[in-house]
């Protein structure tokens, strides 16, 4: 029986904002196995968003439980919440955030400087293995401004991996990019999830979402559907399939 | 986060900015270098006033009439007459500290040589003076028992009074010159003693036996003060109390009346001067504290700019993992930073200033190694204080807030 990486059960999530009390999450539950590659859908407002800062344990539910990788996050502090991001958990963002002026490499140990177990030397080789991993080994001194979009994706996707997480966590990790450029990026993603690697994506394209295993369906703050990606696409096969790009030849 | 990490992120946030870190360096340099090169020179001026009162004699004791009051009002004029000759010789007869005294009375006037004149002093005294103010003869000799008692009209002459007369290398032993009307002959020169801390000129003087002053220029039976040596420096603190009980009984001064004379001795002396160049050190360091402040202010400010400048990289490191107290601690290690590399800039800056203005001015500097160690103290502290809020300011950030940041 595969382990089950994120359990929870009746999540609730409100904001108060004045005398007005919006209710992003409305009970959630939901059950993510090791080796899933899941894509997290809705429309704006739907309490996507919300959900993934409360399992990337950025946030606190409302109510309700959340387990991640067996631990009972709800009654933690806020620095055990750190350090269970810094053991755990993996995050690519949309605009990728990496520190500029600061090389590939540097970008990529940055995690690893909060976990005081891993020294220097080891940093830096953990480092270089995950800039491998994502094919920028040459590139690993380069600064964020003089990588392209999917490159500086890139090296945000190799500082996830960095910690060997339990779960990589990307929030519209395409969002910026154009659509080759984002089929190479789900290309990794699919290569990573082959590996074992467990991802949750959350993304409005259904297009990304095809080539992920299970889509989750949000709206009003409820899971409308959950389903089983059936036609799975195969990115390395899509970018293949996409016009060359040699009009201007 | 290790120690090791925090100095290097520090380091590299620092790099990414180098001119903005140098401007705010900038007012931490310019503070502390002020602040190390002006207790240099307060110091200095303390230590060379001292090192000059004491080469008058640390075992000096100087009378001075003066000082009584009746219902409240300063006896100005009868007051000032209130030594005598008679004290001088009831001081010699029953102190048993002291070794050495005289009389001074002074007066200025024109000294005239040829068609040259010149404004100067000149000082009654006796041989022994000569020794309590460590003021020696170069060429000449002393004044004689007999010269002394029939109030001869003879001097012994400063460097400055021979080159305004006589012109620079002459020798004017032997020589007459006019003391306003009264013609005096010259039978010795003194030894140069340059400028005095005050900056009085301890070279333009005449000195002349106490008796000739006394009759032949003032005309006066009073004394204006007496100088005296203790036997040694032990022996000061005790001359200056029998000195001042003679003078007491001398004066007829009843117990619960105040002496109509000061009696100071050089280590009051020293103290005043000190005390005063204390104040002005005080003063000195104050201001330039102020500059000090003011460049922690800057640090505050940037460390402000640079936190709302960096919310998304702090939104990032906390999601990362990067607990509140990292981020607090990255903040506070980069303002500490700031603060100690201008720091330390500023005391080598403040060091160079201080041997500078010491050597073009000719101002006597003296760097306490104290100062240092408390301007990088301030410094560090600096660095805490101004940087605290800021970087409290980051520490308290929502990730979520800051990562969507824009």
């Amino acid at each position: 029986m595969t382990k089950t990486i994120i359990e929870v059960k009746n999540l609730r999530k409100d904001f108060f904002m004045g005398e007005v009390t919006v209710h992003a999450l409305r009970g959630v539950s939901l059950e993510i196995k090791a080796g899933e590659f899941v894509a997290i859908m809705g429309t704006s407002g739907s309490g996507k968003s919300t959900m993934l800062n409360i399992l990337g344990c950025l946030d606190k539910p409302t109510s309700g439980e959340y387990y991640l990788d067996e631990v009972a996050v709800s009654g933690l502090t806020k620095n055990e919440l750190a350090m269970l991001r810094n053991r755990k958990l993996g995050f690519v963002f949309q605009s990728y955030n990496l520190l500029a002026r600061t090389s590939a490499l540097e970008n990529v140990e940055l995690p690893l400087l909060y976990n005081s177990k891993i020294k220097a030397k080891e940093r830096k080789e953990i480092a270089i293995h995950a800039l491998e991993a994502v094919g920028l080994a040459d590139r690993m001194h380069h600064m964020p401004n003089q990588l392209s979009g999917g490159q500086q994706q890139r090296v945000a996707i190799a500082r996830s991996l960095v910690n060997d997480p339990v779960v990589i966590l990307a929030d519209e990790a395409t969002g910026n990019l154009d659509t080759r450029t984002s089929y190479e990026i789900m290309a990794l993603f699919q290569e990573l999830n082959s590996k074992g690697k467990t991802i949750v994506f959350v993304t409005h394209e259904p297009d990304i979402a095809k080539f992920t295993s299970k889509n989750v369906i949000f709206k009003d703050g409820h899971i409308i559907k959950q389903l089983d990606v059936v036609d799975r696409n195969d990115a390395r096969q899509m970018i293949a399939e996409l016009p060359a790009v040699n009009e201007y030849d | 986060m290790n120690f090791k990490n925090l100095i290097k992120i520090a380091l590299n946030a620092l790099q990414r900015n180098k001119m903005r870190a140098f401007l705010t360096m900038l007012g931490i340099i310019i503070g502390v270098a002020s602040v190390i090169a002006m207790l240099a020179i307060g110091q200095g001026s303390k230590k060379s006033i001292q090192d000059q009162v004491s080469s008058m004699g640390s075992n000096m004791i100087n009378v001075m009439p003066g000082g009584q009051m009746f219902g409240g009002v300063q006896m100005g004029n009868t007051s000032m007459k209130s030594l005598k000759l008679a004290d001088i010789d009831a001081i010699r007869a029953q102190s048993t500290a002291i070794s050495r005294i005289s009389p001074e009375v002074r007066s200025s006037g024109q000294a005239i040589y040829g068609n040259k004149n010149t404004p100067t002093s000149i000082y009654g005294v006796n041989n022994e003076y000569l020794d309590i103010r460590k003021v020696s003869v170069k060429t000449g000799r002393k004044f004689t028992e007999n010269e002394i008692k029939s109030a001869a009209k003879v001097c012994l002459i400063g460097k400055t009074v021979i080159t305004e007369l006589f012109g620079e290398n002459a020798d004017p032993v032997g020589k007459y010159i006019r003391f306003n009307s009264i013609p005096v002959k010259i039978i010795g020169v003194l030894t140069e003693k340059g400028q005095s801390t005050f900056g009085q000129d301890q070279d333009d003087l005449l000195i002349a036996p106490y008796t000739m002053v006394q009759k032949r220029i003032l005309a006066i039976d009073y004394i204006q003060g007496i100088y005296a040596s203790a036997i040694n420096e032990q022996k000061a603190s005790l001359a200056k109390t029998e000195v001042e009980n003679i003078l007491r009984a001398k004066h007829k001064i009843a117990d619960d009346q105040d002496n109509d004379f000061e009696v100071r001795s050089q280590d009051e002396l020293i103290k005043t001067f000190g005390s005063i160049s204390d104040v002005l050190t005080i003063l000195l360091g104050a201001i330039a504290g102020i500059s000090l402040l003011v460049g922690g202010i800057g640090i505050m400010n940037i460390m402000y700019v640079s936190v709302t400048e960096r919310t998304r990289e702090i939104g990032l490191r906390m999601s990362i993992g990067g607990r509140g107290k990292d981020i607090l601690m990255q903040f506070l290690t980069e303002s500490i930073m700031i603060s100690v590399i201008g720091g330390v800039i500023g005391i080598l800056l403040g060091l160079g200033a201080a041997k500078g203005v010491g050597s073009i001015m000719n101002w006597p500097v003296e760097v306490m190694p104290q100062a240092v160690v408390l301007a990088f103290c301030v410094c560090t502290a600096i660095g805490v204080f101004f940087g605290w809020y800021p970087a409290r300011k980051a520490s308290n950030l929502d990730p979520i807030d800051a990562l969507r940041y824009e």
